[in-house]
C-alpha cells in the first residue's frame, strides 16, 4: 500500500484498517500528530488530507484518499507556515500537547475562509479541545495569520 | 489570617501544597549527592545550574514544563544576572544525557517552586519533614516555595557572572570592576569581548563569589512577558513528550486493570488478543493485563480483546452508596478544626434566623490532553525509565520497588509533560511500564494507556459533602459554620507515597475554608474524613477546589440574606483582614463594571479565594439566549506579589479560570458496579473555543510575598458561575455540575 505524507512516499505492508494515527506515529515516527482519544472527540490527531482537515483516528489507511499533509509537513522549525509563526507570536502554547491539531485545523479553516470571523473560527475550532485552555491566544493567532496570509 | 495561622502552627500535619499546578522536578538521575552535579561532557558547569561550552550557555531546569511556563521564568531568573541576551537561552530540562546526573540538584536545593506556601506554613515545624517524605527527598532542600527559588538562582546567576568577570580580570590583569557583562561576554572598559565560554574553565576554578542579586529596578528580563524557549517546538510538532519516545527495538504495550478500582483479577483469556495483527503477548499482570505489540493501536485493540473476569471493588458499588459513605462521616469523629474563631455555635443557636444549606460535590478527573505513560528499559541491574511526571524521585522509588531493583538503580528522564494537573504526581505509570518491562529485559517498551484506561483508572478529586449554617444581622454576617465531609486526598497519598499512615488534622481537606481572610465574629470550619477506598489524589488547587466553591457561594447566600450587594458585602468582611486581598476585590469590581447597572438577560456572580499565596477574585457573567445559558464574560484579578513573566501569569489565570469553569459546568465522575462510567470526552467533556468565555485578567503587585500562578484562578472560577446563574435565574446551585439544573449552550 503506498502513503504519500509531507511529500513523501512510503510502501507500507499494514493492516487496511490501521488508522493512519497510529501508521504516522508508530511506524513512520512522525510523532508530531497526536493521540488523544482514539473516538474523534478531541482533535489531537488532525491532519491533513488532500487538504482537508481529517481527524486522523478515525480514517483508516485503506481509506486516506489523498496526500497527507501533518504539523511535520506544514512547516519547521527553521522555516515555520505562517500559522506556526503567528502561534509563536502569540505564545500560544501551553503543555502543546493539542496544538498540533489545533493547528492543522486552523490551517484547513484558513484555507476555506481566509478571512473568518471570531464566530466562524469558533465554529471551525470547535472539535479542538485544549485542557490548558489556550484559547483566546489560538483565535488571536488565526485572525494575525490571515491577515498575513492574506498580504503575502 | 493572622488567626488561621497559630491555630495552623500547632497541627500536625500539612495538607495539600501547591503541588498540583505547579511544582515539577526535573529530569533526575538517582545517584549519591555531590558538589555539583552537573558534568557535561563538553564544556564547564559552574552551577548545578549552568553550563558553559562552546556553543554558549544552557541553563539546567529543575522542573519539568508541563505548560505552566516554569521553565521560561527559571530560565530568565539566571539569565537575568549573566546577562544573557534571552535569544541565545537554551533551556535543558534538567540533565538531558546521561552524563549530567543531578541526584543532588534538589537536595542541594534547587528552584523548587510549590507555589503558595504561606509564612505560616514555612515555619510550621516539621512540616517540610513531612512533605519531603511525601513527595521525594527533593522537596527538603527547597522548601521554601518560589521565594526560595527566585532567590537561589539569582544568587547562582550573580555568582557565576562575578566569577566569569574575575577570571577575565585575572587573564587581563585588572580588576573586576574594571568589566562589565553583556551578551554572555566579559566586556572590557575599550569594548574587547571575552565570550563565558573562554573564561568558563578558569572561572570554575574559583570560589563562587557571595553576590548579592540584582535590584529588581534593574531587571531587563524579570517582569517582562518574554518568549518561551519552548514555544517553537511546541509549534512545530518537535516537541518531545511522553508518548513520542521511539527507541530502537521498542514495543509498544497497553494495560487493562481492574475498573474496580484496586479490585483483583479472577481470571482471564488472551485467545481473541493473540490473534489480532501486531499483537505479541498478553502479560499477566496478576491484578490486570498489559498487552505488547508492533504498535499502540494493536496494543490498545488487544486489551480490548482480552476477556476478563474482574473480582468486586473495594468501595461501594454506586455513587450513591459511595455519598452515603461521605454522608456517614459526619457522624464519626471530627478531623479537625482549623478555624474557631467566637463561638460559632452560641451565635448559631441564639441566631433570630439561621441560613442552612448542603452542598454535594462530585468526584472529577484530571483528564490530561496527554494520555498516562511511560516508556521503560529494564536489564538485571538497572531501569532507564522516561516518565513524564511531576515527581522523578517518586518515580523512582516506586518503580524500583515494583521491580525489585533499588531506587539507585532507577534513572528517571522526564520529558514534556501534555500536561499535568495533579494527575502526573502519582508514580503508577512508571510502576506499569516498569511491571511490562520486567517481563522482556533488554527491550524498551513503551506503556500507553487508552484514554478510556486513563479516565477510569485516575486519582480523583474527592467527591465532597458540606453542611454549612450562618447568620446575619443588620447587614452583617454574625457567624458562619462549614463541616466538609470527604476522602482524605493527604491520608491516601501518604500510605501511597511514602508507605506511612498519616494521621492528625489534614489541612488540605479543609483548605480554602478555613485560611480565607474574612473576618466574621463567629467562624468555624471542621473536616470530617470518610473512610473510602477509591483513589483520590491532588488535583488542580486541591481542596481550594471544593471548599472555595461552598465557601464563596455560602459567603452568597449570607449576602442576600443580609440584603446586601454580594461584592459590597465582602469587601466589608476582607477589608479588616487583609489590604492585599481587598484590593484584588476591588479591582475585579471596577474591571467588571460591577457598580453600572447589569445589561438586560444578564446575571453577574463575585467570588474571591486565597490559595497557593495569591488572592484571586474573579467575576463570571451569563447571558440567557432564548432559554438558554451562555457564560460570556470573565474577569480575573490577581496579586502574586511580582508577576515575572506577566504573560505566562495571564495564560495560567485564564487556564486555571477554564479549568475550573470546564468542571463546573459538566465534570463528574460516577460510579455504577464499582466501576467509573466516565470513560471518554464525549462522557467527559470541558469548555472549548466556542464556550468560553472572553477574560480579562489584571495582575496587581500590592503583595509583599511572591504567590503562586497555576492553580489559583481555580477555585473562584466555580462559585463566581454559580453564583452569576443565581442572579440570573434565582436557582441556587448546590451540586455540581451545573449542567444537572441549568441548560447551557455548549
Ligand atoms: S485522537 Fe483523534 S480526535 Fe482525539
Ligand atoms: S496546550 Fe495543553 S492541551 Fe492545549
Amino acid at each position: 500500500m503506498d502513503l504519500t505524507v509531507n511529500d513523501q512516499t512510503h510502501t507500507l505492508d499494514l493492516p487496511a484498517d490501521m488508522p493512519l494515527l497510529w501508521v504516522l506515529r508508530d511506524v513512520l515516527n512522525l510523532t508530531g500528530t497526536k493521540f488523544g482519544c482514539g473516538v474523534a472527540a478531541c482533535g489531537a490527531c488532525t491532519v491533513l488530507i488532500d487538504g482537508e482537515a481529517a481527524r486522523a483516528c478515525q480514517v483508516a489507511l485503506a481509506d486516506v484518499w489523498g496526500p497527507v499533509t501533518t504539523i511535520e509537513g506544514l512547516g519547521t522549525p527553521e522555516a515555520p507556515a505562517a500559522l506556526q509563526a503567528a502561534w509563536i507570536r502569540h505564545q500560544v502554547a501551553q503543555c502543546g500537547y493539542c496544538q498540533a491539531g489545533q493547528i492543522m485545523q486552523a490551517a484547513a479553516l484558513l484555507a476555506e475562509n481566509p478571512a473568518p470571523s471570531d464566530a466562524e473560527i469558533d465554529e471551525g475550532m470547535a472539535g479542538n479541545l485544549c485542557r490548558c485552555g489556550t484559547y483566546s491566544r489560538i483565535r488571536a493567532a488565526i485572525h494575525d495569520a490571515a491577515s498575513q496570509m492574506r498580504e503575502a | 489570617m493572622s488567626r488561621a495561622g497559630k491555630i495552623t502552627r500547632r497541627t500536625l500535619l500539612v495538607g495539600s501544597i501547591a503541588i498540583a499546578g505547579g511544582v515539577a522536578f526535573g529530569v533526575w538521575k538517582v545517584r549519591q549527592p555531590v558538589a555539583n552535579p552537573l558534568s557535561p561532557p563538553d564544556g564547564v558547569a559552574l552551577n548545578p545550574f549552568l553550563i558553559i561550552n562552546g556553543d554558549g550557555v544552557t541553563l539546567v531546569s529543575g522542573r519539568a514544563e508541563m505548560g505552566q511556563g516554569a521553565q521560561t521564568t527559571l530560565a530568565a531568573m539566571l539569565a537575568e544576572e549573566l546577562d544573557l541576551d534571552w535569544d541565545s537561552v537554551r533551556v535543558i530540562h534538567g540533565p538531558a544525557a546521561d552524563a549530567y546526573y543531578n541526584a543532588a540538584l534538589l537536595e542541594a536545593g534547587l528552584p523548587l517552586a510549590e507555589y503558595g506556601m504561606r509564612d505560616w506554613q514555612h515555619s510550621v515545624a516539621g512540616a517540610m519533614g513531612q512533605l519531603g517524605k511525601l513527595f521525594g527527598l527533593q522537596i527538603t532542600g527547597g522548601s521554601t516555595a518560589t521565594r526560595d527559588g527566585y532567590a537561589r538562582l539569582r544568587h547562582a546567576g550573580a555568582s557565576a557572572r562575578e566569577a566569569l568577570k574575575a577570571a577575565a580580570a585575572e587573564r587581563l590583569g585588572t580588576t573586576p570592576s574594571a568589566l562589565r557583562t553583556e551578551g554572555g561576554a566579559v566586556v572590557t572598559a575599550d569594548g574587547r569581548r571575552i565570550p563565558y565560554g573562554d573564561l568558563a574553565e578558569a572561572a570554575a576554578q574559583r570560589t563562587p563569589p557571595q553576590v548579592e542579586p540584582r535590584d529588581p529596578s534593574q531587571w531587563k528580563l524579570l517582569g517582562r512577558s518574554l518568549p518561551r524557549p519552548d514555544m517553537q517546538a511546541k509549534a512545530t510538532g518537535t516537541a518531545i513528550y511522553g508518548v513520542d519516545i521511539r527507541l530502537p527495538g521498542m514495543k509498544f504495550a497497553s494495560p487493562r486493570m481492574s475498573p474496580r478500582l484496586g479490585g483483583t483479577m479472577v481470571s482471564f483469556d488472551p485467545a481473541a488478543a493473540m490473534a489480532l495483527p501486531g499483537v505479541e503477548q498478553v502479560l499477566d499482570l496478576g491484578d490486570g493485563v498489559a498487552v505488547v505489540a508492533t504498535n499502540s493501536w494493536a496494543a490498545m485493540r488487544g486489551a480490548e480483546a482480552v476477556e476478563i473476569e474482574w473480582g468486586p471493588a473495594p468501595y461501594p458499588p454506586t455513587t450513591e452508596a459511595i455519598f452515603e459513605r461521605i454522608e456517614a462521616a459526619f457522624d464519626g469523629r471530627r478531623n479537625s478544626r482549623m478555624r474557631n474563631d467566637g463561638n460559632a455555635a452560641r451565635t448559631l443557636d441564639n441566631a433570630a434566623q439561621v441560613i442552612e444549606a448542603e452542598y454535594r460535590l462530585p468526584f472529577l478527573a484530571h483528564s490530561t490532553m496527554e494520555p498516562m505513560n511511560a516508556t521503560a528499559l529494564y536489564t538485571d541491574d538497572a531501569l532507564e525509565l522516561w516518565s513524564p511526571n511531576q515527581t522523578p524521585m517518586v518515580q523512582a522509588r516506586a518503580a524500583a520497588s515494583a521491580v525489585g531493583l533499588r531506587a539507585e538503580q532507577v534513572t528517571v528522564h522526564t520529558p514534556f509533560l501534555g500536561g499535568g494537573f495533579g494527575r502526573r504526581l502519582e508514580a503508577d505509570f512508571s510502576v506499569l511500564a516498569a511491571r511490562v518491562a520486567r517481563e522482556m529485559p533488554g527491550t524498551p517498551v513503551q506503556v500507553v494507556w487508552s484514554r478510556e484506561e486513563d479516565m477510569t483508572h485516575d486519582f480523583y478529586r474527592p467527591g465532597i459533602i458540606a453542611r454549612m449554617r450562618g447568620a446575619v444581622a443588620n447587614g452583617q454576617a454574625q457567624a458562619f459554620e462549614a463541616r466538609i465531609a470527604g476522602p482524605s486526598v493527604m491520608h491516601q497519598a501518604g500510605r501511597r507515597m511514602m508507605g506511612l499512615p498519616l494521621a492528625g488534622p489534614d489541612k488540605g481537606h479543609v483548605e480554602g475554608a478555613f485560611d480565607q481572610p474574612y473576618r466574621i465574629p463567629n467562624y468555624r470550619v471542621e473536616g470530617y474524613l470518610a473512610d473510602l477506598d477509591i483513589p483520590v489524589g491532588f488535583w488542580r488547587s486541591v481542596g481550594n477546589s471544593h471548599n472555595g466553591f461552598v465557601h464563596e457561594c455560602f459567603i452568597d447566600e449570607m449576602a442576600l440574606a443580609a440584603g446586601r450587594d454580594p461584592l459590597e458585602f465582602r469587601l466589608d468582611l476582607i477589608r479588616p483582614e487583609s489590604a492585599v486581598a481587598y484590593r484584588v476585590l476591588e479591582a475585579v469590581g471596577e474591571m467588571s463594571g460591577w457598580g453600572a447597572p447589569k445589561e438586560p438577560g444578564t446575571g453577574r456572580g463575585v467570588a474571591f479565594t486565597w490559595s497557593f499565596g495569591t488572592p484571586v477574585a474573579e467575576v463570571v457573567e451569563v447571558r440567557d439566549e432564548n432559554g438558554r445559558i451562555r457564560i460570556t464574560r470573565a474577569w480575573i484579578a490577581c496579586d502574586m506579589g511580582r508577576a515575572l513573566d506577566p504573560s505566562i501569569v495571564q495564560a495560567q489565570m485564564e487556564s486555571g479560570l477554564i479549568y475550573g469553569l470546564s468542571a463546573a459546568v459538566m465534570g463528574e465522575i460516577t460510579f455504577a458496579d464499582g466501576e467509573v462510567q466516565e470513560r471518554n470526552f464525549p462522557d467527559y467533556d470541558a469548555l472549548r473555543m466556542h464556550n468560553t468565555p472572553v477574560i480579562e485578567t489584571r495582575i496587581l503587585e500590592n503583595q509583599p510575598r511572591l504567590g503562586g500562578a497555576g492553580e489559583p484562578s481555580t477555585p473562584p472560577s466555580m462559585p463566581a458561575l454559580a453564583n452569576a446563574l443565581y442572579d440570573l435565574t434565582g436557582t441556587r446551585a448546590r451540586e455540581l455540575p451545573l449542567n444537572r439544573h441549568f441548560d447551557f449552550i455548549l
